[in-house]
């Protein structure tokens, strides 16, 4: 039992630091690794998961919002599209089938991969645009770079497109639970043009929200396994605070690197899954 | 102006979250090492509590188990209350704009939480 334990506590520990470098969550290998390699059976996996999410999310937050990589006005407005598109997510899930919903977004999160491939020799957003409702909401910001060792002075464009794929991301969460990290990392990078560790930071302190609304549900429901749940909410809290320490550290070409494939492999997982039907 | 005034909603934010990692993860960690070293979770079989009651029930009774949920109750809050936080901040700062924008997010949840509860 110890045993088991203490291998569930360092595989979370390495999820949580990817997930707080990358803006994830960390569920993309919480998930499998409790499924395959510790054959837990999948609704607890997903019990976890959400822990693990949540853990990433407030584990990194205190760092990164102290160093102000966090924009906290663009999170909690981009909240209002998430936790609207959770609820939809939650009402949609009774009428429809999600498999054209895995194909869809699958499809929209290659093409979002393929446009993060054609800037990935950027380290940061260039000439871009105050748009007037950032402007009126204050999204604009500045932090400091500690890989490039300089203050960091960033607009935000395309406001309306990025409330719509938050929308989107919450819609996922609430109907499929997967992939809706690498939409909130997606709606600020590719649409918003913020700087990638803003986009992921802010990812990351978003996640918890909305996280934690199905985590409240799953635990009720029993789905919480204090077991597993335990050594997965220790060792990811641990792994999330030493990420937000890397991270701030690594370039963000660095980060974009590790971060293209993983979206295409969560992309195209989304699109098998919905072309077999599970 | 506008500076010190982020700074300090920042700063209380941080703060806010900092309180419910340390206090969940040390409740967890106790838990959990009272599990492992007894190697008895203070419930029958399988089993553990899943109620609101149940749990702070078997927190009193220093349950591993109980004490363990309640670690996890508490990560799980953290989020909501960064929230909650985040509204009274704004609105000492006079944001007004930011303090209609957090509640909005803060009654979606809550919508979403009793949602869960009837579905």
């Amino acid at each position: 039992m110890t045993l088991i334990a203490i291998k569930i506590l360092m595989i979370s520990i390495f999820a949580g630091m990817l997930g707080s470098i990358l803006g994830l969550g960390g569920g993309i290998i919480v998930t499998p690794a409790l499924t395959l390699l510790f054959g837990v059976d999948i609704k607890y996996a997903i019990g976890a998961s959400l822990i693990s999410v949540i853990a990433t999310s407030s584990g990194s937050a205190v760092a990164y919002i102290k160093d102000k990589i966090t924009n906290i006005r663009v999170g909690m407005f981009l909240e209002i599209g998430t936790t609207t598109g959770a609820i939809t997510g939650a009402f949609l899930g009774g009428i429809i089938t999600p498999n054209y919903l895995y194909v869809i977004f699958g499809i929209f999160l290659l093409y979002s991969a393929i446009v993060m491939l054609k800037k990935r020799h950027d380290e940061l957003p260039e000439n871009v645009p105050l748009h007037p409702i950032a402007k009126k909401l204050r999204l604009n910001g500045e932090y400091y770079d500690k890989a490039l060792q300089k203050n960091v002075v960033y607009n935000a464009d395309n406001v309306y497109g990025g409330l719509g794929v938050m929308y989107g991301a919450g819609i996922m969460s609430g109907l499929l639970g997967i992939g809706s990290g690498s939409f909130k990392v997606m709606a600020m990078d590719v649409f918003m043009k913020l700087p990638l560790k803003v986009s992921s930071a802010t990812s990351n302190f978003m996640m918890g929200v909305t996280a934690a609304a199905s985590a409240g549900v799953y635990l009720l429901r029993g789905d919480i396994d204090p077991k597993i749940a335990a050594p997965v909410a220790l060792g990811v809290l641990t792994g999330s605070t030493i990420g937000a320490r890397v991270m701030q550290n690594l370039k963000s070409k660095t980060i974009r690197k590790i971060f293209i494939p993983i979206l295409m492999y969560v992309s195209i997982q989304m699109i098998i899954k919905g072309l077999v039907g599970r | 102006m506008d500076e010190s005034k982020i700074g300090d909603v920042e700063i209380i934010i941080s703060k806010s979250l900092r309180i419910g990692v340390i206090l969940s993860a040390v409740t967890i960690l106790v838990g959990l090492l009272m599990f492992l070293s007894s190697g008895n979770s203070g419930y029958p079989g399988n089993s553990y509590p899943t109620t609101l009651t149940a749990i702070i029930k078997g927190l009193l009774l220093l349950k591993p188990y109980g004490i363990i949920m309640t670690g996890l109750l508490i990560l799980i809050s953290t989020p909501v209350f960064r929230v909650g936080v985040s509204i009274i901040v704004f609105f000492k700062e006079k944001d007004y704009l930011y303090v209609k924008i957090t509640a909005l997010v803060f009654a979606i949840l809550l919508f979403s939480f009793m949602l869960g509860k009837v579905g």
